[in-house]
């Protein structure tokens, strides 16, 4: 235990001198690292604008509200779009996810040098990438419009399922596997009565989170174009319907709220 | 008895995954239902999708032949940028959020402070980093300290609900302990709470880091700063090598910050 001799009284302290003088260069280092970061942000910003800020804050808050309740009639397409494109997506990606996941898993994959790193690879590029870029890609690709929103949501959300899918895999039951394997079934018929099953909760469990997750990207995928409601608040936004940008704002955090109580319940009620 | 002799001799079949009858056939019907009309409503224009499969290809083989060199200079920029925003928001988001995580955690906080810091929590987490990227936008003008408050204020909803249900669920003994030697508020929460969440904290704040980085390569498609305005004018300019190039950096970053994150979570715990 590190004690100081303070002229004849013994103080105890938390760390040794080594190690709080350790303590002091990282904190040092991080102060260093974080002020550069903010002089660098300084240096880029207008702080003419920023001073600014509070006028033009209230100036838009005036012209949002009320919200232009009478818009809401022509929003329930994009709503209805906003929602294939998360539901269309996640199912999508799961059909996609779920081989990824049995390749990636070290008890289940054919291969742990090839197969596996190449499941890996998939995986992690999938997720680093937001959708919105996905996005962005596929309109130049496949043109604007739904069809590109569901892709771009299907292949954001691979990694992400078969991620989580295969990790479930990997803490599985081993025993369950062996009985079924005493039985004389085959690699398939363990898969389907050894495995499955231990999985299914959790499955069920991810393409719900999912679903909730990509509700919420599916909101803003089109600013770059890709259908839903993104395209109206785009729209209004360039023309600086300040009235319809708040009623959409609202809507969309209604969906939000909506999708992810749906999705509390339904997990409550698997898990 | 009578119910096994029934069972003999039939073969074994797998239990449904819902129980009653009614209810399966209904969730498979009303699924059926939904993803034809879901069908029915979207409207693809195949031939579009046809002429688009040649540039797909293209933009497959960009990733085979990346171009870093001809923009190397807005590449770089960019990425500083993100970087930069990254750090910093994540710095100002974790120090504002520890108040706020113990605020939230209802062993600590009175009823009303937690509310109120609940309610910081669910306004933080219920709006997208993209809309509030546009409104800052907005308000504070084009540039990396839109993109900086944006995340920052991400990052409190995310790392204060986390933090304070690691707070709730921590060893009421060890804070005792430390209370009844007559420790102050402060003392309290610096031996007797800190130390039992410290490892979480910093791993939520590895995997903060991480999603930030992440974010922050979209920010600039709303004008605020970061790696994002480039890959936007990439696209417009069908440059895809270029935008290849920038794609594979931004995974390679995210990569090494995971690999990293698994390192030091795995120090820590």
């Amino acid at each position: 235990m590190p004690v100081r001799d303070l002229k004849g009284r013994q103080v105890w302290q938390r760390r040794t001198g080594r190690e709080s003088l350790l303590h002091w260069v990282m904190w040092l280092i991080g102060v260093a690292v974080f002020a550069y970061c903010w002089q660098q942000i300084s240096a880029s910003t207008t702080w003419f604008f920023v001073w600014d800020a509070p006028r033009i804050a209230n100036d838009i808050w005036t012209r949002a509200t009320p919200p232009r309740w009478e818009y809401i009639t022509q929003l329930g397409k994009p709503i209805w779009d906003t929602l294939n494109i998360a539901t269309l997506g996640t199912i999508l990606a799961l059909i996609m996810a779920v081989p990824i996941a049995f390749l990636a898993a070290r008890n289940t994959t054919p291969s742990k040098y090839v197969v596996r790193p190449i499941a890996l690879l998939i995986i992690v590029s999938t997720r680093s990438i937001n959708s919105l870029i996905w996005a962005l890609l596929l309109i130049a690709i496949i043109g604007p419009g739904v069809f590109a929103g569901v892709i771009a949501i299907a292949i954001r959300s691979i990694g992400f399922c078969a991620k989580l899918l295969y990790e479930a895999i990997e803490e599985i039951d081993e025993t369950q596997v062996e009985a079924i394997t005493a039985t004389g079934a085959s690699r398939w018929q363990v898969m389907a009565y050894g495995i499955v099953p231990q999985i299914l909760p959790a499955f069920a469990g991810i393409a719900v989170f999912r679903w909730d997750i990509n509700i919420r990207e599916s909101t803003v995928l089109g600013l770059v174009g890709a259908g839903g409601i993104g395209l109206q608040l785009s729209s209004s936004l360039n023309v600086l319907a300040w009235p319809q940008v708040s009623l959409i704002l609202l809507v969309i955090l209604a969906a939000v709220i909506i999708s992810e109580w749906v999705s509390a319940k339904v997990r409550g009620a698997i898990i | 008895m009578s119910e096994l002799n029934e069972l003999v001799g039939r073969p074994w079949k797998k239990p449904p995954f819902v129980k009653r009858a009614w209810l399966r056939w209904a969730m498979v019907l009303g699924f059926v239902a939904y993803l034809i009309a879901a069908y029915l409503t979207i409207e693809v224009n195949w031939a579009r999708v046809y002429e688009g499969l040649e540039r797909g290809k293209q933009f497959i083989l960009a990733f085979a032949n990346p171009d870093f060199a001809s923009r190397s200079g807005d590449i770089w920029d960019g990425m500083i940028e993100s970087i930069i925003m990254t750090v910093a928001s994540s710095v100002v988001g974790i120090v504002i959020s520890i108040p706020i995580a113990l605020g939230a955690a209802r062993n600590i906080a009175p009823l009303p402070v937690y509310l109120i810091c609940r309610s910081i929590i669910a306004v933080s987490r219920a709006l997208q980093e993209i809309i509030v990227a546009i409104l800052l936008v907005a308000i504070f003008g084009f540039g990396p300290l839109a993109g900086f408050l944006t995340l920052s204020f991400a990052t409190i909803g995310f790392l204060s609900k986390l933090l304070a249900e690691d707070i709730e669920s921590m060893d009421r003994v060890q804070a005792e302990a430390i209370k009844a030697s007559g420790a102050k508020w402060a003392q309290w929460i610096n031996y007797g709470v800190q130390p039992q969440v410290m490892p979480r904290l910093i791993g939520l704040s590895i995997y903060r880091l991480d999603i930030n980085f992440r974010e922050s390569a979209i920010l600039g498609l709303v004008g605020a700063g970061g790696i994002g305005a480039t890959l936007n004018t990439a696209f417009d300019r069908y440059e895809y090598d270029t935008a290849a190039a920038i794609l594979l950096v931004i995974i390679v970053i995210v990569m090494a910050l995971e690999y990293l994150s698994g390192i030091i979570r795995e120090r820590v715990q």
